[in-house]
C-alpha cells in the first residue's frame, strides 16, 4: 500500500484486471485494476495505446496550412483542434479577425461541443447505464406515460411509436445478429433501470443517431462538409452577400435561415430529450455516486467562446477560464498559457524520454523523444503485453500538470470552475438540475456528475448560438459582411521569426496549440490536448491523473465485466488520437526511431 | 402496386418508415445510373437477405470514417447498422470491450469465414515492431492480419487504410501503412477521402448486398461509380473558371459572387471524388460552395503536394482536360474518366493564360 502525493491510497496486492481494447471511445486505450476481496477497486493504471506523430510532420510546412494537419488529430471533435491551430497562428502574426469570423467561429465550434455530446452520451456512453435488451420487456404504454411525464414538449411519445421501436428492436435481437450489443453486460445487476426506462432511453439512441447528422450541417454551411470543415487563417472561408449579385455562391438569407432551423431543431432535442434523459437515468443511478477522482480537488478550463473577436481576456469568455487547486472552490486561479512555470510535461511513465529523469517542460520547449519499453515487472513480450508496469514506463500519453498538479478538465471542470467563478447561467443550471435531483452539492464531483455537466453544458450551449447568430445578422444588418483579413496572407509580409499560442476550449476539456514561426515556415509545433491531462499516467511525484483516480475505490458487481469501469471512464469522452500524438519541436530526436 | 405495398408492410414491421426507406430506394437507384424499375429489385434483396456480417477494426486514424458515416442520410446509419448489415465487432460503437470485445471478434471470424466483409479505418504502423498501435496487447498490423486472413473482401475507408493519410505524410515517424501494402491477397475496395462523404460510404455497402457483387473498380482499386470524374469536371462554379472569372483574395468582391477558387489553391482540377456531385451533409453543402478551395482530401499522398493555398501548377498549355486527363490515366487508368468537352476552348485558354502567367514566374 502507498499513499499518492494527491491522496489516494493504492494497493496491487489483488487481483489484476485487464481491460483491452477500451470500446466505445475515440481510438485505442488500455486500462489495468487490481480489485481486493469484495471486488473494490484498489489500484487503477490506464495506458494510451497509440501515437501518430502530427507534430513533426507540420514542421517545415505552411503556417496557413497547420489548421488541416491539426485537424485530422481528431476526427470526432473535428474542427476544435482546426480553430486552436488558426488561433495559435493569428496569435503569432498578430491578425485581428473580423467580427463576423468570431460570430461564424464560435457557432462552428459550438455546434461541434453540443454534436460531440450528444453523440457522445447515447452513442458512447449510454449503453454503460442502459441495457436495450431488457427494453423488450417494456410495457410500451407505460413508456409512453414515462416519456410524457419527464418531457412533457416531446412530440415522439405515443404507445404505437414505442410499440414499433421495440417491435424493431425485438426482431433484431431475435434475428440471432446482435450485432453491436454483442457480447454485452446485459444481466449484470450494475443496470439499474427499468425496463420502460431502457426502452425509452434506447428509442432515443435512435432518434439522437438521426438528430446528430442535421447538427452537423452548420459546419457543412460554412465550413463546406462535416467531419473536418475548412477553415481560414484571418477569418473564415466563407464570404457574406446577402443582397447583391451572385448571393446565391456565398452566406445569403436561405443559408442564414437554415442555420436558424438547425440551431432550433437541437435546441428542442437537448431541452426535450437530452438533459430529460440523464435527469431520468441519473434518478436510477443517485445511489452511484463514485468515479469523482481529482474532480473535487483540481480542475481547469482555458475557456473559450470569446465574446469579441480578438479578445480572449477571461471576462469576456462564455465559457469560464480558471483553475482550482486543492479542492478550494473559494479561489479560482488565473492561467496563463505563455508562464513557462505553469504548464509542464513529463515523461517518466511515458514511451518518450528526456534524457534526464524527473525534468518537466513547458510546451514552448516542448520535446518528444519516443522509447517505447516495458517496465521490467510487466509480464508478456514487447509485442503481447499481458500486464503492463506501473512502476516503469507504460502509456503513450504524456503527464501534463498544472502548477505541479494533475488537473481534470472537461465539462465537468468547466462547470465547477464557472459555479466557483459564480458564473450565473452555470450556477442557475447546477443548482436547478440539483435540486431536481434531491442531490448535495458534492454529488457533482462524480461519473454521474461529468455526465449531467455536458448535458447542462449542451443546453447553455444552443443558447449561445443563439445569441451569436442574432450578433451574426445584426452585424450584417449594421453593413458588415466582412468574413477575412487577408492583409498578412502574403509570408512575405511576415516577421522572420514569431511564436503563438491558442486555446480552446475541446468539449473534452482545455486544449491548447504552441508554435514557432521561422522564415515563414512551421519550425516548432506543440499540442497538449484534453486526454492527455485526464488521462495521463503517474507523475515523477508518483500522482495519479484524472481517470486512474476516478476508478479508485469503485466497487464492481462483477470484477470480470468491466461495466463500471467503463462507465466512469467514458464520462470522460476519452480521445486517444488527440492525446497521444505529440511529437517532438525540432523532429531531430527521430533518429531514435528505428525505419525498417 | 399491391407488390410495392407488401414490401412497405415488411419495412413497416422493422420501424423503417416509408418515406425513408422509398428515398433510400430511388436515391441508390439514381447514384448507381439504374431505372426506376431497379427499386424493386433492391427492396427485395432488403427483404430476403440475412444480414451481411461485417468487422469493422481502427487502426492509426482519428475516427472521421466512423463520424461520418454515422451522417448517412439514404439510408439512414440506424437503417443499415439494424437491418442491412451486422455489425459485429466495431471498437468505437460496440458495447462489449475488453475479452467479451475480442471474443466477439474471434466468434465473428470463426463462425462467417469467408463471408465477412473487413472494413478498416485508419492504416497499421510498422515501425517499433507495430507497437505505435497497440490493441489487446498486441500490434494492430497482426489484428489486421488475423481478421484479413478469412474476409470475402476488405473495405479500406477513407484516406488512413487506402494511402496512408496524414500520419504517413513525411517524414511518416511510425511507418504507418496503408492497408494494400500489408494484405495483398485479397480484394480491396478504396474508398478514399478524409473523410469519404457518408452517402458514399453506405452506398458502397449497400451496393454489395444489393447486386451480391463488388463495385467495378478503377486501377487504383476505387469504385468508379463515385470516384471516376474530377471534382471540377462537375464542379458548379465550372463556367467560372472557363469565363476566367476568379477570386483573386479571400473576402474580395469576386469571392462574394462565387467566381471559381482556382487561383486560391482549389485542388479540384486534379481529384476524383463525388464532392461536387453528392455534395455533402444531405447535399448542403461542398467545400468549394463554401467558399475554400478544394485541398484534394481524396488523392494519394495530398499532404505533401505543397500548400492547400499553392495553385496547382502542372497545369500545361495543353489545356486542363489534355493534362487532368493524363494524370487521371496515370493513375487510374479508367477510359474517359475526367472526360468533359465543352466548347468554351477560347475562353479556356485565356483564362489558362491569364492564371498561369504569374504561376510559372513563381515556379521559375
Amino acid at each position: 500500500m502507498a499513499t499518492t502525493p494527491n491522496g489516494f491510497d493504492l494497493d496491487d496486492s489483488g487481483r489484476r484486471i485487464v481491460v483491452d481494447p477500451v470500446t466505445r471511445i475515440e481510438g485505442h486505450m488500455r486500462c489495468e485494476v487490481n480489485v481486493d476481496d469484495d471486488g473494490v477497486i484498489r489500484n487503477a493504471v490506464s495506458t494510451g495505446t497509440m501515437w501518430r506523430g502530427l507534430e513533426v510532420i507540420l514542421k517545415g510546412r505552411d503556417p496557413r496550412d497547420a489548421w488541416a494537419f491539426a485537424e485530422r488529430v481528431c476526427g470526432v471533435c473535428t474542427g476544435t483542434h482546426a480553430l486552436t491551430s488558426v488561433r495559435a497562428v493569428e496569435d503569432a502574426l498578430k491578425i485581428d479577425i473580423p467580427d463576423n469570423a468570431n460570430s461564424i467561429r464560435n457557432l462552428m465550434q459550438l455546434a461541434l461541443h453540443i454534436h460531440d455530446h450528444v453523440v457522445h452520451f447515447y452513442h458512447l456512453h449510454a449503453l454503460d447505464w442502459v441495457n436495450p435488451v431488457n427494453a423488450l420487456r417494456a410495457d410500451p404504454k407505460a413508456t409512453s406515460e414515462l416519456q410524457q411525464a419527464v418531457s412533457p414538449s416531446h412530440p415522439m411519445s405515443s404507445p404505437g411509436y414505442f410499440r414499433d421501436v421495440q417491435n424493431r428492436l425485438k426482431k433484431f435481437v431475435e434475428s440471432g445478429q446482435l450485432g453491436l450489443f454483442k457480447n454485452g453486460y446485459w444481466d449484470n445487476p450494475a443496470y439499474k433501470l427499468s425496463a420502460e426506462a431502457d426502452l425509452m432511453a434506447t428509442t432515443h439512441y435512435l432518434e439522437a443517431l438521426d438528430l446528430q447528422k442535421e447538427i452537423v450541417k452548420i459546419h457543412t454551411i460554412f465550413g463546406g462538409k462535416n467531419p473536418h470543415p475548412n477553415w481560414l487563417v484571418g477569418g473564415v472561408p466563407c464570404p457574406i452577400n446577402v443582397h447583391s449579385t451572385g448571393a446565391v455562391g456565398a452566406i445569403n438569407i436561405e443559408r442564414l435561415n437554415l442555420v436558424e432551423t438547425i440551431i432550433k431543431q437541437t435546441t428542442d432535442f437537448c431541452r426535450n430529450v437530452y438533459i430529460p434523459d440523464v435527469q431520468a437515468i441519473g434518478g436510477f443511478y443517485k445511489s452511484w455516486l463514485y468515479g469523482g477522482g481529482i474532480s473535487s480537488q483540481s480542475v481547469l478550463s482555458y475557456g473559450d467562446i470569446p465574446e469579441h473577436p480578438n479578445d480572449f481576456s477571461a471576462g469576456q469568455l462564455h465559457l469560464p477560464r480558471g483553475a482550482i487547486i486543492n479542492g478550494n472552490l473559494n479561489e479560482v486561479h488565473d492561467v496563463d498559457i505563455r508562464n513557462p512555470d505553469e504548464i509542464q510535461e513529463f515523461v517518466d511513465h511515458s514511451w518518450y524520454t528526456y534524457g534526464e529523469p524527473g525534468k518537466g517542460l513547458h510546451p514552448w520547449d516542448g520535446d518528444t523523444s519516443p522509447k517505447f519499453e516495458l517496465g521490467p515487472n510487466a509480464k508478456g513480450t514487447k509485442t503481447n503485453i499481458k500486464q503492463l508496469d506501473e512502476a516503469g514506463k507504460y502509456s503513450w500519453i504524456k503527464a501534463p500538470r498544472w502548477r505541479g498538479h494533475p488537473m481534470e478538465v472537461g465539462p465537468l471542470a468547466r462547470y465547477i470552475v464557472g459555479y466557483a467563478a459564480g458564473h450565473e447561467d452555470i450556477k442557475n443550471q447546477v443548482d436547478g438540475f440539483l435540486r431536481t435531483m434531491d442531490l448535495p452539492f458534492d454529488a457533482v464531483f462524480s461519473t454521474l456528475g461529468r455526465t449531467a455537466a455536458r448535458a447542462l453544458e449542451s443546453e447553455y450551449q444552443c443558447r449561445l448560438m443563439t445569441h451569436f447568430m442574432n450578433k451574426l445578422i445584426t452585424n450584417i444588418k449594421n453593413g458588415d459582411e466582412n468574413t477575412a483579413n487577408v492583409a498578412k496572407w502574403d509570408p512575405s509580409t511576415w516577421p522572420k521569426e514569431v511564436k503563438g499560442v491558442g486555446v480552446t476550449e475541446a468539449p473534452r476539456g482545455a486544449l491548447g496549440h504552441w508554435i514557432k514561426i521561422k522564415d515563414g515556415r512551421i519550425e516548432n509545433y506543440q499540442a497538449v490536448v484534453p486526454t492527455t491531462w485526464n488521462g495521463s499516467p503517474r507523475d515523477t511525484q508518483g500522482n495519479i491523473g484524472a481517470f486512474e483516480a476516478s476508478l479508485m475505490n469503485t466497487p464492481m458487481e462483477r470484477p470480470e465485466e468491466p461495466v463500471e469501469i467503463l462507465r466512469t471512464l467514458h464520462s470522460f469522452d476519452p480521445c486517444l488520437a488527440c492525446s497521444t500524438h505529440v511529437m517532438s519541436p525540432d523532429g531531430d530526436e527521430l533518429s531514435t526511431v528505428k525505419v525498417r | 402496386m399491391s407488390e410495392i405495398e407488401t414490401f412497405y408492410d415488411v419495412m413497416r414491421r422493422q420501424g423503417i418508415t416509408r418515406r425513408s426507406f422509398m428515398k433510400y430506394c430511388s436515391l441508390t437507384a439514381a447514384a448507381l445510373g439504374l431505372s426506376p424499375s431497379f427499386v424493386p429489385k433492391i427492396a427485395h434483396a432488403m427483404e430476403n437477405k440475412p444480414r451481411t456480417p461485417v468487422i469493422w477494426v481502427h487502426g492509426l486514424e482519428c475516427t472521421c470514417c466512423s463520424e461520418s458515416f454515422i451522417r448517412s442520410a439514404h439510408p439512414l446509419a440506424k437503417d443499415v447498422v439494424l437491418s442491412m448489415i451486422s455489425l459485429d465487432y466495431d471498437d468505437t460503437l460496440m458495447a462489449a470491450a475488453g475479452h467479451a470485445a475480442e471474443a466477439a471478434f474471434e466468434e465473428t471470424i470463426e463462425k462467417y469465414r469467408g463471408n465477412y466483409i473487413l472494413a478498416v479505418e485508419g492504416n497499421p504502423p510498422l515501425n517499433e515492431d507495430g507497437m505505435y498501435c497497440i490493441t489487446g496487447g498486441k500490434p494492430f498490423v497482426e489484428k489486421l492480419r488475423h481478421a484479413a486472413k478469412d474476409a470475402k473482401a476488405i473495405i479500406s475507408w477513407g484516406a488512413c487504410a487506402s494511402y496512408g493519410c496524414v500520419q504517413a505524410a513525411k517524414p511518416n515517424p511510425t511507418q504507418a501503412t496503408p492497408v494494400h501494402k500489408v494484405i495483398t491477397d485479397k480484394p480491396i475496395i478504396k474508398v478514399p477521402g478524409c473523410p469519404p462523404i457518408a452517402e458514399v460510404m453506405t452506398g458502397v455497402i449497400t451496393y454489395m448486398l444489393t447486386f451480391d457483387r463488388l463495385p467495378e473498380l478503377d486501377r487504383q482499386g476505387r469504385p468508379a461509380m463515385f470516384y471516376s470524374q474530377r471534382i471540377h469536371d462537375k464542379c458548379y462554379r465550372r463556367p467560372h473558371f472557363d469565363a476566367g472569372q476568379f477570386v483573386e483574395a479571400w473576402d474580395d468582391e469576386n469571392a462574394r459572387k462565387g467566381y471559381c477558387l482556382y487561383k486560391m489553391g482549389c485542388k479540384g482540377p486534379t481529384t476524383y471524388n463525388a464532392c461536387s456531385t453528392v455534395r455533402w451533409n444531405e447535399g448542403v453543402s461542398f467545400p468549394i460552395q463554401s467558399g475554400h478551395g478544394c485541398i484534394g482530401c481524396s488523392e494519394d499522398g495530398f499532404w505533401d503536394q505543397g500548400s492547400f493555398y499553392d495553385r496547382v501548377t502542372d497545369l500545361t498549355q495543353f489545356g486542363v482536360e489534355a493534362n487532368a486527363d493524363k494524370i487521371g490515366i496515370a493513375a487510374t487508368g479508367v477510359v474517359g474518366a475526367g472526360v468533359a468537352a465543352h466548347a468554351a476552348v477560347t475562353a479556356l485558354k485565356a483564362a489558362q493564360r491569364k492564371t498561369q502567367t504569374r504561376t510559372e514566374k513563381e515556379e521559375a
